[in-house]
């Protein structure tokens, strides 16, 4: 393989691997603008994951697959949603106690389709996948360079996408997306200026939350080609929540910042050995140690639009003033 | 047209009724109502949850034999909790007990594969400190970027647990490998770096960490309430102001406070490979880190509700590894029913905390 050749594999995989990172970011973005602070985007994904690749098996269907894993990564953030909006516990404990739960649930129903199938029959059709995995547009595709750069990912990719760019929209220029900033941001105000901020919390946290659902059905279904395995999410939800500062909680900039995490996470395959020669154990640290950097400078830096809405972490309780 | 505002008729009333007792007891409800669910997703399996807890409680404290292996899985659990609880106290969200087991962990193994021909109980000794201070100083990074420029914690502490996960990783398969062996692994320990046994009466020999636990639990009774640093932490966590104003050296109290905390955490590292696991591995930590803030929060911080609490959690891990086995339930079945019961809980805190009211009707 020529250089170029190799440079252009290097990108195509970066982006297979940052589209799961970016509907965990862009899900958790959506949910920290409403003020809490959801530490459970592993555990969603999770379930997003496990259910992805139920829906998809069950019914032999994308459409259902994809409705599977938005509804039980929404499911998810609901328990999550009525434990700390309604009964006002800690975000931290119920968002990390999420993660141990939706862990738990996808490896627990993984084990047991596979345990109650005869060997190699639990995996996912043709026909679903044909869907889902990266598209083969003909001419288009065909097209050098471009082709490869623009017109044959998965339709989830050009979806998050999409989903980025409008909830850029959403958040700035729309009326629902400045309230629910304001509820973020300081609810009190946004509750004497007529807000409800129960709901506004209850529907942006649910729908993080399924949006975080399709990070995961596509690492089951896409990155995993609808193999399931166990502990397949692997820490990409804990990275996503990293990405949220990095991007400074801009949905656009969460784009290039998935882009960059994604190529560091496959750097190591596109590195000839006879160049640089890292042990793996010590590449697969780089996209931790990235985050960490990312956070010391971010907080360094401390500009007033690019920090976490005020409001998250505290659970607002109205007759507490 | 003017909008009409009413005031909804049920709101919510803080209380401060509730005594000590009565709130346990709430939270016993809460366990109970949380293995009542489990139950019922137990029994859509097929499987009939009363013969399934009797069989976990059996599993777990049926016999001597069996207890030892709850006591075992007690004491790093235990004393992980005092660990991020100490933090806690100071609302200081260390996450990152997992690493700092680890860090300790590996510190500790470097003296036992490399230094063993010290005498036992000294070098025993020299792998404790080094655990401890290992330990301590990776907990101190995320402290001094907290101090200095306000990093956020949560998410430092998290980071770097898969920093040194995958460092111990590394050290596997490359520098510390074991060269005999098939696969990449890290050879055993020597007789001295393994930790000596003592009796534990009513049970039989337990590896000496627990005594490390019911000393360190009385400690940190001791700390929290009757010496000046323990004050100083818990008003640094109830608010970071008066301790300023109150002259309290607010950045080293929390540097000192996560030392700490970060050193108890590695010195369970040091007892894990030194005890049971006689050699180091990446599975040293095994998730202990992210069960201890569960149980920190279920114990609101206090030592002895930490034992009583981290108790009950060994009891139902090793009730798992036992219920996998006789009914072949997949493992994960611990961690959703983890889940069930901290998120029973979590929400049962609100009613020990508000009270819902219902207005009286007012004519307008």
């Amino acid at each position: 393989m020529t250089f170029a050749q190799q440079l252009l594999a290097f990108f195509y995989a970066a982006v297979l691997a940052s589209v799961p990172l970016l509907y965990g970011t862009l899900g958790e973005i959506l949910i920290e603008k409403s003020g809490n602070l959801n530490l459970g985007v592993e555990g969603m994904m999770y379930l997003g994951a496990i259910f992805g690749f139920l829906g998809g098996f069950i019914f032999d269907s994308a459409a259902m697959a994809l409705l599977f894993a938005f509804a039980a990564g929404m499911a998810g953030a609901a328990i999550y949603a009525f434990i700390t909006v309604t009964l006002k516990a800690n975000q931290n404990v119920t968002g990390l106690t999420l993660t141990i739960f939706g862990t738990g649930a996808a490896n627990f129903i993984g084990e047991i389709i596979k345990d109650s199938h005869a060997a190699g029959t639990v995996f996912i059709s043709d026909k679903v996948k044909n869907v889902l995995l990266p598209l083969d547009m003909g001419i288009l595709s065909d097209i050098p360079v471009i082709g490869k750069l623009l017109f044959s990912h998965s339709i989830l990719t050009y979806f998050v996408i999409i989903l980025s760019v409008s909830m850029s929209i959403y958040l700035n220029r729309s009326r629902h997306g400045l309230n629910l900033r304001a509820v973020g941001e300081n609810p009190a105000a946004a509750d004497a200026m007529g807000i409800s901020v129960s709901k506004y919390k209850y529907i942006h946290i649910l729908l993080g939350g399924g949006i975080c659902g399709l990070g995961g059905a596509y690492v089951s279904l896409v990155t995993a080609v609808g193999n399931w395995q166990p502990n397949i999410i692997g820490g990409q939800g804990w990275i996503a929540l990293a990405l949220v500062i990095f991007s400074s909680w801009s949905p656009t900039r969460a784009i290039f910042g998935a882009l960059i995490f994604g190529a560091l996470s496959v750097l190591r395959l596109y590195i000839p050995k006879n160049i640089i020669d890292i042990p793996g154990a010590l590449f697969s640290m780089l996209p931790f140690i990235v985050t960490c950097l990312v956070l010391i400078f971010s907080s360094i830096k401390q500009k007033r639009e690019h920090q976490q809405p005020a409001g998250c972490g505290v659970n607002f309780f109205r007759e507490e003033r | 047209m003017p909008k009409t505002y009413a005031l909804s008729r049920y709101h919510l009333v803080q209380r401060g009724d509730m005594s000590t007792f009565q709130t346990w007891l709430f939270r016993l409800f809460a366990v109970f109502g949380a293995l009542g669910v489990g139950g019922i997703f137990l029994l859509m399996l097929g499987f009939n949850p009363l013969h399934i807890y009797w069989t976990m409680l059996k599993g777990s404290l049926g016999g001597p034999g069996m207890q030892k292996e709850t006591v075992k899985l007690m004491i790093p659990l235990c004393l992980t909790t005092l660990g991020v609880a100490l933090a806690f106290k100071m609302r200081f969200w260390n996450i990152g007990a997992e690493g700092q087991i680890c860090a300790g962990a590996i510190a500790a193994s470097y003296f036992a594969y490399f230094h063993n021909h010290l005498p036992s109980p000294l070098l025993l000794f020299v792998m404790a400190i080094a655990a401890i201070i290992a330990g301590g100083l990776w907990g101190l990074i995320p402290a001094y970027f907290k101090t200095r420029y306000g990093t956020n914690e949560t998410l430092f502490t998290l980071m770097l647990n898969y920093i040194v996960l995958y460092f111990i990783t590394y050290l596997r398969e490359g520098p510390w490998r074991n060269p005999e062996g098939g696969f990449a692994s890290m050879p055993r320990f020597t007789k001295q770096a393994r930790l000596p046994e003592v009796l534990l009466p009513g049970i039989g020999n337990v590896h000496i960490g627990w005594i490390v636990m019911i000393v360190a639990v009385v400690w940190m009774f001791i700390y929290l309430r009757y010496t000046k640093q323990g004050y100083e932490l818990s008003v640094v966590g109830e608010n970071m102001m008066t301790a300023r104003y109150a002259g309290m050296p607010v950045k080293r109290i929390v540097m000192r406070t996560m030392f700490i905390s970060a050193g108890i955490c590695g010195l369970v590292g040091m007892l894990q490979v030194a005890g049971p696991d006689r050699q180091l591995t990446d599975a040293v930590a095994n998730g202990r880190g992210f069960t201890a803030v569960s149980i920190a929060w279920l114990s609101r911080l206090s030592p002895f509700g930490i034992m009583i609490v981290s108790f009950f959690f060994s009891v139902m891990q090793k009730g798992f590894s036992m219920m996998q086995t006789e009914f072949r339930i997949p493992g994960s079945m611990s961690d959703i029913l983890q889940g069930i019961i901290l998120f029973f809980v979590l929400g049962s805190e609100f009613f020990i905390r508000f009270r819902i009211a219902v207005r009286k009707e007012v004519k307008a």
